[in-house]
């Protein structure tokens, strides 16, 4: 995929050509059909490349690093000479239990010692000065922190809420993955709406109307809230276009558009 | 070719002027390693992007599944509330595996769960008139193993049943995947292994035990990158069963599955859990699905449905569907998309569990236009099956 080319995603969240999503929070919401973590994969090779110099915290609860490399490499991107030279830090929170499930007390200890691990590793990042492209932080993916804190929805925002004023005071950019089909029976909306409402940005990616396909994998919804600052107004932005996956990249396309 | 010091450029190791000062050499290094063949393990079988496959036990499902199941992930399997058709599934899943020699781990909701290994099928013993089934389009007499089986099956009647049953055993090691006989059960002496952990999920208060089993059982199989030493497999079933004292524990049964998905991923083995999710609640099904890798759910077919019968051909030797929803893809991001998502599971010859796509029975010409497109995945055109 080439860097020059118009890239509808990019467009969508209102980056490329020297803007990055400093500032914001991006929710990306799959469901079991279409996985979106391709959307992570594209932004992390945004934050990554040669040309953002930007930092990218890695909360990884669904995935091994081993996965991130080998997807990452062919799409062109190393992350473990990025995870070396310190542009990556990667947090394995693959086997991440809070101890005393019943206690809701021992889970607020939990929560506040894995805020400070981040903090600590943002402020470790500004003072060196390499805050040039902006530090991203991205968590895969946020239902697995539920989990992890067996449903505990107070501890989740508290610490959701803690992590977006980092992006206030450091101007960090914070990406979430949810899975949407969880939030969409009634007894469990809780996580989602408030996501919903605390995000500048959604992307939700869905099946087709028309079921499987071989050359469209998915449609993608991208929802954004212009931002307010200096303004005086704030424009949403509703786009909606199919992609499809390839190992090295994502071709995005406005429906019926594909070049065979 | 010029030398573009760009990340991710370059064949492996051509150009040396690539490489970075650093003392790491770059991600691209020279496949000398992979060159040396990786050391042969009954039942696994090598794939792309570092992939490790054993068979489920179906061939015609590792077929459809692109290779089999994959090591390091986490077969799920929704159960239908009306027929036990999963257990087809666990059972040819586990009968490979004993075949094969992998270490076992078995955990069910019954008291007993070592009785269940005594229903296990064996594997199809070939006689002169057998032919192994083979992938199709493939011309046998072309193939010089096959060749070598033909020999071997001619020299069969010289032999006694015993001897021929030792040949046979060997001969079933070698291959990746068998056939299953589910009207023999699988010899006794394959069932007493020091390798098969049986452990009842009944009487237990929450998911520790099962989780502790899980991890001792895993922590024998690590996964390093490159070789595989060996190959397990876990067989759960029926894991949010309303009789197991945990039942209740949402929260748990999610946080369980959560960590054996963490620990199977870095080991070399594969779990597979059938799970009857309508006793779960909706939003904690959808958690399931989400943490499986490979999704697969099992659907009765009513026995006299009309409706049916007259819709799809073959209706009668139908006992069940077979839906694949998702497939495991680690290391990538492009999902598998496969021609059809809906198969039918028939009993060949009244012992071997087979899938077979859906086939558009052709329509009466007096009822209206003719579509008789062989071969569609029936979910999206016909309106009585629902999934």
């Amino acid at each position: 995929m080439s860097s020059n080319a118009s890239n509808l995603l990019e467009e969508a969240l209102g980056i490329g050509g020297g803007r990055t999503i400093g500032g914001r929070v991006v929710l990306v919401e799959d469901c079991v059909e279409t996985s979106g973590a391709f959307v992570l994969h594209h932004l992390m090779k945004r934050v990554l490349s040669l040309e953002s110099r930007g930092t990218l915290l890695l909360l990884a609860l669904a995935h091994p690093f081993s996965h991130y490399d080998r997807i990452l490499r062919k799409m062109g991107c190393n992350l473990s000479s990025q995870r070396e030279s310190n542009r990556l830090h990667f947090l394995d929170m693959l086997r991440l239990e809070f101890p005393g499930q019943i206690d809701g007390e021992t889970k607020e200890v939990g929560f506040q010692e894995l805020f400070s691990k981040l903090q600590t590793a943002i402020e470790v990042i500004s003072e060196r000065g390499n805050n040039n492209g902006g530090i991203t932080i991205m968590i895969d993916d946020i239902s697995m922190l539920e989990i992890a804190a067996h449903g505990c929805l107070d501890q989740i925002l508290d610490f959701l809420h803690y992590c977006i004023t980092l992006t206030s005071e450091y101007g960090c950019a914070l990406v979430i993955l949810s899975h949407g089909d969880i939030y969409s029976s009634d007894e469990a909306t809780g996580l989602l709406s408030s996501l919903e409402y605390l995000a500048d940005i959604v992307v939700k990616t869905e099946p087709l109307a028309t079921g499987l396909a071989a050359d469209v994998h998915g449609q993608l919804t991208v929802l954004n809230r212009g931002s307010s600052q200096g303004q005086g107004y704030s424009m949403n932005k509703f786009r909606n276009f199919h992609f499809k996956l390839k190992e090295n990249g994502a071709e995005y396309f406005y429906p019926g558009s594909i070049k065979t | 070719m010029a030398a573009v010091p760009r990340e991710g450029a370059g064949a492996g190791g051509v150009g040396a002027g690539v490489r970075s000062a650093t003392a790491r050499a770059s991600s691209f290094s020279r496949a000398t390693a992979a060159a040396s063949p990786k050391p042969a393990i009954p039942g696994v079988k090598h794939g792309l992007n570092g992939a490790a496959f054993v068979s489920s036990g179906i061939p015609d499902l590792d077929r459809i599944l692109g290779g089999g199941f994959q090591l390091g992930t986490v077969v799920m399997v929704m159960e239908d509330a009306e027929a036990p058709h999963h257990l087809l599934l666990l059972r040819n899943f586990m009968a490979q595996g004993l075949v094969h020699r992998h270490p076992l781990l078995f955990a069910s909701p019954s008291k007993e769960p070592r009785a269940f290994l005594g229903t296990l099928p064996s594997p199809v013993s070939g006689s002169k008139d057998e032919r192994p089934r083979m992938a199709p389009g493939l011309d046998p007499d072309a193939q010089d193993h096959d060749k070598g089986l033909r020999i071997a099956w001619q020299y069969k009647k010289y032999f006694g049943e015993q001897q021929s049953s030792g040949l046979h055993n060997r001969d079933c090691r070698q291959e990746f995947s068998n056939d299953f006989d589910l009207r023999k059960p699988l010899e006794r002496q394959l069932l007493n292994g020091q390798h098969i952990d049986c452990i009842s999920l009944l009487d237990s208060p929450n998911l520790e035990i099962l989780q502790d089993h899980c991890s001792a059982f895993l922590s024998k199989l690590p996964r390093n990158d490159g070789t595989i030493g060996c190959a397990g497999r876990l067989a759960i079933q029926s894991l949010c069963a309303p009789q197991c004292g945990y039942f209740e524990m949402d929260w748990d049964m999610a946080s369980f599955i959560r960590s054996l998905r963490a620990m199977v991923r870095s080991s070399n083995a594969v779990a597979m859990v059938t799970c009857p999710t309508s006793v779960l609640p909706p939003s904690f099904c959808k958690r399931w699905q989400h943490l499986a890798d490979t999704l697969l759910s099992v659907r009765a077919i009513p026995d006299e449905d009309k409706d049916m019968a007259k819709l799809l051909t073959g209706y009668q030797d139908m006992i069940g569907l077979l839906h694949v929803h998702k497939v495991a893809q680690l290391n990538s991001q492009v999902p598998v998309i496969l021609d059809a998502t809906t198969f039918s599971l028939k009993l060949q010859k009244r012992r071997t569990l087979v899938l077979e796509r859906l086939n558009q029975a052709p329509v009466d010409g007096s009822t209206g236009s003719p579509y008789g497109v062989p071969g569609s995945s029936g979910s999206s055109k016909c309106s009585s099956i629902d999934f």
